[in-house]
């Protein structure tokens, strides 16, 4: 969008605008909830328990009673009369399997990491070292930990009373739901047919931990009856409910508030086991108490994410026409269900088709307890593993067929003309342009010079070997439209709330309920209300993240702000120019139909009479002077509840060097274009593309959990679990193209989560293209330089890889010296 | 626990208080002078969010005790704007959105001033290898060495102004 949108009036929108939030941030004047101290602060400090499953045989905590400071000493078996029962908000299944899940362990630990004492005192110090006198003795118990192990009969049960290790089990099948064939016949049908060929894969999707840089931190103030609750939380709104649920206490008495939050990428969607045991202690003592987690144990008990093990099969014809597409997942729950665990695969469960049209499509997802951490959302949730899986297949049937990878995509994928278009699993995406958006990445990216130097580097065996990888993506963001939310049996709906208050001086406040924690909402609603009401960005100010400021709102995850908080704010500011009409039809001796606003003006239809919307501010607020029969307030509200998901999708193409000596991957080129919609400011989405790329490439290199055959988690610090740093990541070129959504008035996408569903099998699809040549195509992430320097150990060079397929004698190879590149048209090029 | 008393400037003031030998400088800079903005983001020294200035060099204030400041002269975040005016390399990262949640912010802009006043003309590959020691997980880095490399143009800038204007 240009400087000014002619015909909106709109001057903020598209606009770069540098943020807000900045000021603080960069001057050290932030309100971390860490930060907080009140008069007479208690500080708790956590026992855990080191051993993944057992029963505490006794605790002994005289010791630690007597330490200096210590203002008391609670075990799980002195807090469980209380503490209730933490929630999961997402029964997948009528007979899901749900655990109770205690704040403190009482009698039975679950996993390493779980809490089992409480220990407050004056000084975080003085908590700390009471805790070290802690005497815990476990009977350990057997440990499940691997998820194929979990679902045989006669595995020792992480929860005895369910009876069972599966959580439960999850379909969707396209037959069945009427939205597309039955994907047994399309793969039985490929099996029989010589002009077909089934291909199956399984792929692993390690656990990742979510590495937020803020450790969680929470300061409970006990007043009365009432609590106020600061806390380093995603969901504040939905935190109070959870807590008022939990422990039986009215909603209405609890006020809770995020503070400045230091990133989340869902890590920090719950009511966690932390937040209600400070809760606990602070009523106990009747004075205010804080919380703060280490790195260490951030790691061990904040939930981690991903942990899926994807066994894939895909039917398709030889000229490359998908026909069928089987999902069979076992996805790891840990030891517990938070807020959504066992929801996390089934928000893939919609995605494994993509961009694509897939005739029939099967689901099946089998939910699997282990004594671990807890998993649930982080970044992409569901989507990225979808999306993994899926483009990980096309680059494999593109190998077996010997056709260009790109080329395949694109006879495969929904063209720009066919929008709005019905998916297999019955999503409507409303608009996209796969074309646009790949065309500009292959430009980018200098596709076909890099293949020319990949099979150069092949030819004279290179030891630095050149690896190219695509990922197409589409997502469904904007969570969610909540008769969608209601269908898939959620606890709750996906609306937003928003209400905008005019001051008299014509300033404006503009509540929400979506609560940023670093992705720049002052700022850019600051700019879509700007140019709503027609006034200086400078005026407006955004306020989040407390319940008693913004009664009402669902939050930050998904996607959504923008697309769902971003519109309940268009909604509130039209009804603020619907009220302030006729006052400024009054102030102007006008009639109401003559009133029109424009840029912040009410003016009078055909005659230069006008009165700004600071100046009706004023004067409702004087209230001398307005219409018989309205009240005197311009201030409206709005709650918005989506009718549809967004699509925001794109194209990225990843080259990658291998240096064949060490298995060093390096990646030598990221392109990708992003279609998400509108942009209301491209400085702020570009920023949200780079790091969720960087969380995605570093899935593919670098990161993961990794536990010992105990449970003991073995990468609990930063020492372990390997965070990229500015010298491990490449630098991105990124662009976008712009096809408006078409289910909301802004035409915007949603972006938060784009980088990082897209990166992952950009990487590794890079990583197995290089490894070709050694008749490799997979291998496992993360491809730290010794996985990748194994793999090719023992292995043939094959610089004609190309012309044969080296691995399946069951299916025919087809040619691929000659198969054509990306045509860069809409025709396709595979044939 | 005994204590020591130590004698420190931190942000151009000077402070005297008795601290347990085992304080860490970023504890005692938090809780004791109630300097926030200095945080703590790891407990292995790895994401550098607590990182000072300690007699005009970066440290990771987690890594050195209160004890061994004792006569030293500190600068945090919070010292870092004179007179109501950023810090170029402040007012870089705003310009160039080197930051999201903010929370690396004060660590990542404190070792980047020590970085320039090592290199004032660094290469990307030197910013990079530069800000190793500090962990971001918002930005993917690119737009924090965007804003290093703006601060080094506007330092050698502003220095150039200043020497022709005098």
């Amino acid at each position: 969008m240009t400087a000014v949108d002619e015909t909106t009036g709109a001057k903020e929108f598209g606009q770069s605008r540098r943020r807000k939030e900045d000021a603080r941030l960069i001057t050290g004047r932030t309100k971390w909830t860490d930060n907080i101290v009140l008069p007479g602060m208690a500080h708790l400090a956590m026992v855990r328990s080191p051993v993944a499953s057992g029963t505490i045989a006794s605790i002994d905590v005289a010791d630690a009673k007597t330490s200096p400071g210590v203002l008391g000493v609670w075990t799980g078996a002195d807090l469980d009369a209380e503490q209730g029962d933490l929630p999961c908000a997402w029964a997948v299944t009528p007979d899901m399997k749900h655990p109770r899940r205690p704040a403190v362990a009482a009698g039975r630990v679950k996993f390493a990491g779980e809490i089992v004492a409480v220990i407050a005192a004056r000084s975080a110090a003085e908590a700390r070292d009471a805790a070290d006198k802690v005497i815990v003795d476990y009977d350990d118990l057997p440990v499940v930990l691997d998820m194929n192990e979990a679902i045989k009969e006669g595995t020792p049960l992480v929860h005895e009373e369910l009876g069972t290790n599966v959580n439960a089990t999850w379909i969707f099948d396209s037959g069945e739901a009427g939205t597309g064939g039955n994907v047994d016949e399309a793969i039985a049908a490929a099996h029989a047919d010589p002009d077909s060929l089934v291909i199956e894969r399984t792929f692993r999707q390690q656990r990742l931990v979510p590495a937020f840089m803020e450790p969680r931190s929470t300061v409970v103030d006990p007043t009365g009856e009432q609590l106020t609750v600061w806390s380093a939380t995603q969901v504040p709104h939905i935190a109070r409910f959870l807590l008022a649920v939990v422990l039986g206490i009215s909603e209405s008495k609890v006020r809770f508030i995020a503070p400045d939050v230091g990133g989340g990428f869902g890590g920090k969607i719950h009511l966690s086991p932390e937040e209600v045991a400070t809760v606990l202690i602070a009523r106990k003592l009747g004075k205010p108490v804080k919380y703060t987690e280490t790195r260490s144990e951030s790691i061990q008990s904040a939930h981690h994410g991903r942990d899926q093990i994807q066994k894939i099969t895909l039917s398709a014809k030889k000229d490359g026409t998908v026909t069928g597409l089987k999902v069979d997942l076992l996805a790891d729950m840990g030891a517990y269900l938070g807020l959504v665990t066992p929801g996390v695969p089934i928000l893939g469960a919609f995605m494994y088709n993509a961009i694509y049209k897939i005739p029939a499509y099967q689901f099946k997802c089998v939910n699997v307890f282990t004594n671990k951490v807890l998993t649930d959302a982080y970044r992409g949730a569901g989507r990225p593993e979808a999306t993994y899986a899926i483009e990980r297949m096309m680059d494999t049937l593109a190998n077996e067929l010997g056709v260009d990878p790109l080329a395949l995509r694109e006879k495969n994928w929904i063209k720009h003309e066919e929008f709005p278009f019905t998916s297999v699993c019955g999503l409507t995406y409303d608009s996209g342009n796969y074309e646009a958006a790949t065309s500009r990445a292959v430009e980018l990216f200098d596709y076909e010079g890099l293949r020319r130097e990949q099979a150069e580097r092949r030819a004279r065996k290179d030891p630095i070997q050149l690896g190219i990888g695509i990922s197409t993506f589409t997502e469904m963001c904007g969570l969610a439209p909540s008769r969608v939310l209601g269908s898939l049996n959620y606890g709750a709906g996906g609306w937003e709330y928003s209400a905008i208050r005019m001051l008299p001086t014509g300033k404006v406040e503009v509540l929400t309920g979506a609560s940023a924690h670093g992705q720049g909402h002052e700022t850019a609603f600051s700019q879509i209300v700007a140019d709503q009401l027609g006034v200086p960005f400078e005026d407006v100010e955004i306020l989040h993240g407390d319940t008693q400021i913004t009664h009402k709102g669902l939050d930050t995850y998904g996607s959504r702000s923008l697309v769902v908080g971003g519109i309940a704010i268009v909604k509130a500011a039209e009804k603020v120019i619907e009220k302030a009409k006729p006052i400024a039809a009054h102030l102007l001796e006008a009639n109401v139909a003559d009133i029109e606003f424009d840029s912040g003006k009410f003016s009078v239809a055909g005659t230069d009479k006008g009165v700004t919307i600071q100046e009706v501010a004023l004067a409702t607020f004087a209230a001398h002077n307005y219409p018989e029969g309205i009240e005197p307030s311009i201030d409206a509200d709005a709650t918005f509840d989506p009718e549809n998901f967004s699509y925001p999708h794109g194209t990225h193409l990843c080259a990658t060097e291998i240096d064949t000596e060490t298995g060093k991957v390096t990646i030598r080129k990221y392109v990708c274009v992003d279609d998400i919609g509108t942009v209301v400011n491209p400085l702020i989405a570009e920023g949200q593309v780079h790091g969720g790329l960087a969380q995605g490439i570093a899935q593919a290199l670098w990161e993961e959990a990794r536990h010992d055959e105990s449970g003991t988690l073995t990468t609990a610090t930063f020492v372990d679990y390997t965070l990229p740093t500015a010298a491990d990541m490449p630098f991105f070129t990124t662009d976008m193209t712009e096809t408006a959504s078409t289910s909301n008035p802004l035409g915007v996408k949603g972006v938060g989560e784009a980088g990082t569903i897209a990166s992952t099998p950009a990487v590794i699809n890079a990583v197995v293209d290089a490894l070709r040549p050694w008749g490799i195509d997979d291998i496992q992430m993360p491809t730290t330089a010794q996985r990748v320097w194994k793999a090719i150990q023992g292995k043939e060079f094959d610089a004609s890889v190309g012309a044969k397929d080296t691995r399946d004698g069951s299916h025919e190879a087809a040619p691929g010296n000659g198969a054509p590149l990306w045509s860069g048209n809409e025709s396709g090029g595979a044939q | 626990m005994g204590t020591r008393r130590i004698s420190v400037t931190v942000d151009g003031v000077a402070y005297s208080d008795d601290v347990e030998p085992r304080t860490l400088l970023v504890h005692y800079l938090r809780e004791r002078l109630g300097k926030t903005g200095t945080v703590v983001g790891c407990d292995t020294s790895n994401c550098g969010a607590c990182t000072v200035h300690l007699d005009g060099r970066s440290v990771k204030s987690c890594s050195v005790l209160a004890v061994q400041v004792d006569g030293s002269d500190v600068t945090t975040i919070e010292g870092l704007a004179q007179n109501g005016e950023l810090h170029p390399v402040q007012q870089a990262f705003h310009e160039n959105h080197g930051l999201q949640c903010g929370y690396c912010t004060p660590g990542m802009i404190m070792q980047s001033v020590d970085l320039l006043k090592d290199n004032p003309d660094p290469s990307d590959e030197e910013i990079r290898e530069g800000l190793e020691g500090n962990l971001c997980r918002c930005t993917g880095y690119q737009n924090i060495v965007k804003s290093v490399k703006a601060a080094a143009k506007a330092g050698s800038v502003s220095a150039g102004v200043a020497g022709g204007a005098a």
